[in-house]
C-alpha cells in the first residue's frame, strides 16, 4: 500500500529547504571558473563518400571492388589542448564507434574549462590499462564483440565485408585489429590538425568538431594493401602492425562550428 | 580547559572499564569464538600476497553464491549442457579426472587437457597458453569457445535476465538487479578467488602445524623436489607459471603450438605454462595434452624422454637425472600435496547451490 506519509513530510520540510538555499546565496567573493562541453561527430567516408554499408561498391587503391559489411573502432583518452599546452583529458574516455548504430557516431564531452582548444589527441583503441584491469562495463563490455577471450585484448578496430578479390571462398574480408603491447600493437595515437579553427568553450557554447575517417587509408599508407594476398587478420602479427599503420592517419577535422 | 580534560579522562575511564569488560569475556571458556566467516578471502601463512586485487571486488557471501551458481550452471553455454564443472570438478580438485582432453557442447572434443582451480587469486595468467591475463576475464574464454561452451556473451546474459532467480542474486550482490558482463565474471572471480588449497600435509609441515609429519620417503622426496623440480614448480604455489617447453616430443595430429598461438613469436613454440603440483595425485591425466596417466610415466619423462628442440627451456637439455629411488621418494612426497580439507569444503560444492537464501 502506497504510504502519503512520507510525501506529506517531504512538503512540512521544503520551506526549511528554502529558507537554507537563501542563505547559501551569498556573493562568492571569488568567480567559479566556467565550464562547457564539446561535442564530437564522426563521419566514415570511402573515398571522400559517405560510408554505407552492406549495399555499396568501393574500389581501393589496388583496384579491388569490395563491400563493408561491419564496421567498429574504439576512440579513446580524448585530450583537448589550448594553445598554451594545457589540456582538458575528459575523464572515462571510451567511445566505441559502430557505423551500424548512428547514435555511436556523435556524443558529447562535458565538463570542459571554458577558452579556446586549438588541438586534440586521442587513440584509435584501448589503452593497455584496460586491456590488463579485469572485467569492464559500459563502451568495454566484451559483450560488444571487440574483444579477444582466449588472448586478453580489445579488438581496437574491426572491418568486415566481401571481395571478389579475396581468395577466401565466401570472399570475406575480415579485418580484427588488436594488440595492446609490443611491436605489432594495433593502438595508434593521433591528433588530427585543427587546421587553425578554435573550438571555442564557454558556458553558453558548445562547438562541434566534425571529424572525417576515411576508410580507404585502410588500404592505402605507408602499406599499400591488395585483398588477393591481405584479406584476413585475426591476431597480433605483421598484417595487423600494416593495418594500424595505415588507419593511424585515416583522421582528419572537416571542420568546427 | 578543564572541562576539555574532565571530558578526556572520563572517556578514558570509559575506554578502560570496556577492554576489561573485553578482557573478561575472553577469559571465560563458556563463550566460544565466533566462526570464522567462511566468505572473506584469507592469505594462507606461507603464501605471497595475492595477483587479484581483492579490493576491487570485495568477496561477499552474496557474490561468491552467485559465482557458484554460475560456475555450475549449464545456462551458461548454447544449448545449456555444459557448466563449467563439466570440466572441472571438485572431486579432482577442479580437473577433470580420466579426461584427457576437455569434452564441449554436442561432445565435441578440445585438444587440451583441463586443468585445476585452485589458488587462481595468485595466477599471473590463465590458460595453457597463458593467453588470459586476468582472473576476471578468464570465463569469457571457455564460454564463447566453439568447442567448449560455445555460446556469445549477450545471449549468456539475456538468459540471466529472463531468470527470476539470477535478477534477485545479482541485486543481492551487487545493490541493483542490473546484469552485466562485469558483475557476472566479478561474482565467478569471486567465487574461483575464494577456491584457495594451502591445507596440505606439505603446507602443515612448511607451517610447522601438527597434521604437518612426513615419512622419511616423503622428507627425501621434498629435499630432491626442492634440488630437481623447484626452480619452474616453485614453492609455495608449486609453479612460477611461467610458460616452457618442457620437451615432450610434438604430437603432429594436435599440432598444438602453444604459447605461439598467442605470442606469433617461433620463440614460444610449444611452451605451456608450468602448472602447480598440488592435488597433483587426483588431477591425472598429466601435461597439456593429458599423454600421461601416472606421475612414474611424468618423471620417466623427465629422467629420459626429453626431445630436444629450439625453444626447449634450457634447465632440461640434460634431462633430470632420477634413480628409481628419487623418483619413488619424489612421488611420495608429491602425495603430501592433496588438501582433503579444500577437496571436501562444502562451500565450493555444487550440493551447495540452490541453498542461497
Amino acid at each position: 500500500m502506497f504510504s502519503y506519509r512520507p510525501a506529506l513530510l517531504l512538503l512540512a520540510l521544503l520551506p526549511f529547504f528554502a529558507s537554507c538555499k537563501k542563505d547559501q546565496t551569498e556573493p562568492d567573493p571569488t568567480p567559479q571558473p566556467e565550464y562547457g562541453s564539446v561535442n564530437i561527430s564522426i563521419a566514415n567516408t570511402v573515398n571522400g563518400q559517405p560510408l554505407v554499408l552492406g549495399s555499396q561498391d568501393y574500389v581501393n587503391d589496388a583496384g579491388d571492388t569490395f563491400r563493408v559489411n561491419l564496421y567498429k573502432y574504439y576512440i579513446s583518452n580524448i585530450k583537448l589542448f589550448k594553445a598554451d599546452g594545457s589540456h582538458y583529458a575528459e575523464p572515462e574516455s571510451y567511445h566505441l564507434i559502430n557505423q551500424s548504430q548512428g547514435g555511436s557516431l556523435s556524443f558529447t564531452i562535458g565538463n570542459v574549462p571554458a577558452g579556446d582548444y586549438t588541438s586534440m589527441t586521442f587513440m584509435i583503441g584501448v589503452d593497455s590499462t584496460r586491456n590488463v584491469s579485469g572485467a569492464q562495463t559500459g563502451a568495454l563490455d566484451p559483450a560488444h564483440g571487440m574483444f579477444w577471450t582466449w588472448n586478453t585484448g580489445y579488438i581496437m578496430a574491426k572491418l568486415e565485408g566481401t571481395s571478389t578479390r579475396s581468395p577466401d571462398p565466401s570472399d570475406l574480408i575480415v579485418f580484427h585489429i588488436g594488440g595492446f603491447q609490443g611491436a605489432n600493437k594495433g593502438i595508434r595515437t593521433v591528433s588530427p590538425s585543427f587546421n587553425s579553427a578554435v573550438a571555442r568553450v564557454t558556458g553558453s557554447a558548445s562547438p562541434t568538431i566534425f571529424l572525417e575517417a576515411e576508410l580507404a587509408e585502410w588500404f592505402r599508407t605507408p602499406n599499400a594493401i591488395t585483398f588477393a594476398t591481405t584479406y584476413n587478420n585475426m591476431s597480433v602479427n605483421a598484417t595487423n602492425k600494416m593495418l594500424a599503420d595505415n588507419y593511424a592517419d585515416m583522421f582528419t577535422v572537416d571542420h568546427i562550428q | 580547559m578543564n572541562r576539555r580534560r574532565n571530558i578526556l579522562y572520563s572517556l578514558l575511564i570509559m575506554a578502560a572499564s570496556f577492554t576489561s569488560l573485553l578482557g573478561g569475556c575472553s577469559k571465560d571458556p563458556e563463550i566460544p569464538l565466533p566462526e570464522p566467516d567462511p566468505y572473506v578471502f584469507r592469505k594462507p601463512a606461507n603464501f605471497p600476497e595475492p595477483v587479484y586485487n581483492f579490493a576491487n571486488n570485495a568477496v561477499t557471501e552474496a557474490g561468491f553464491k552467485l559465482g557458484r551458481k554460475l560456475f555450475y550452471d549449464p545456462l551458461l553455454s548454447r544449448d545449456n549442457s555444459t557448466s563449467c564443472a563439466s570440466c572441472h570438478q571438485q572431486v579432482s580438485a577442479f580437473a577433470h579426472t580420466e579426461h584427457q582432453f576437455s569434452h564441449g557442447i554436442n561432445d565435441l572434443t578440445g585438444k587440451r587437457n583441463a586443468p585445476g582451480i585452485f589458488n587462481a587469486a595468485w595466477m599471473p595468467s590463465f590458460m595453457w597458453d597463458a593467453g588470459i591475463n586476468h582472473i576476471e576475464n578468464q570465463p569469457s574464454g571457455p564460454i564463447t569457445n566453439p568447442i567448449e561452451m560455445d555460446e556469445s556473451l549477450p545471449n549468456v546474459i539475456a538468459k540471466l535476465n529472463a531468470t527470476p532467480e539470477y535478477r534477485a542474486m545479482f541485486a543481492q550482490a551487487f545493490g541493483d538487479d542490473t546484469i552485466n558482463t562485469q558483475r557476472m565474471f566479478r561474482a565467478m572471480a569471486q567465487f574461483m578467488g575464494m577456491m584457495v588449497s594451502a591445507n596440505s600435509r606439505y603446507d602443515k609441515h612448511v607451517r610447522g602445524e601438527a597434521g604437518g609429519e612426513l615419512s622419511p620417503q616423503e622428507s627425501n622426496g621434498l629435499d630432491l623436489f626442492r634440488s630437481k623440480c623447484a626452480s619452474c614448480h616453485t614453492e609455495p604455489l608449486l609453479s612460477d607459471f611461467i610458460p616452457r617447453n618442457n620437451g615432450l616430443p610434438v604430437n603432429m595430429q594436435l599440432n598444438d603450438s602453444g604459447r605461439a598461438q598467442i605470442t606469433q613469436d617461433p620463440a614460444d613454440l610449444y611452451k605451456f605454462k608450468t602448472p602447480s603440483l598440488r592435488n597433483i595425485d587426483l588431477t591425472y591425466p598429466y601435461m597439456h595434452d593429458g599423454r600421461f596417466w601416472t606421475l612414474e610415466q611424468v618423471l620417466d619423462h623427465y629422467a629420459s624422454g626429453i626431445v630436444a628442440g629450439p625453444t626447449l627451456d634450457p634447465q632440461l637439455s640434460a634431462g633430470i637425472a632420477l634413480s628409481a629411488q628419487d623418483k619413488a621418494d619424489i612421488i611420495a612426497f608429491l602425495k603430501t600435496l592433496t588438501d582433503p580439507s579444500f577437496l571436501h569444503d562444502h562451500k565450493f560444492s555444487e550440493h551447495a547451490v540452490g541453498h542461497e537464501h
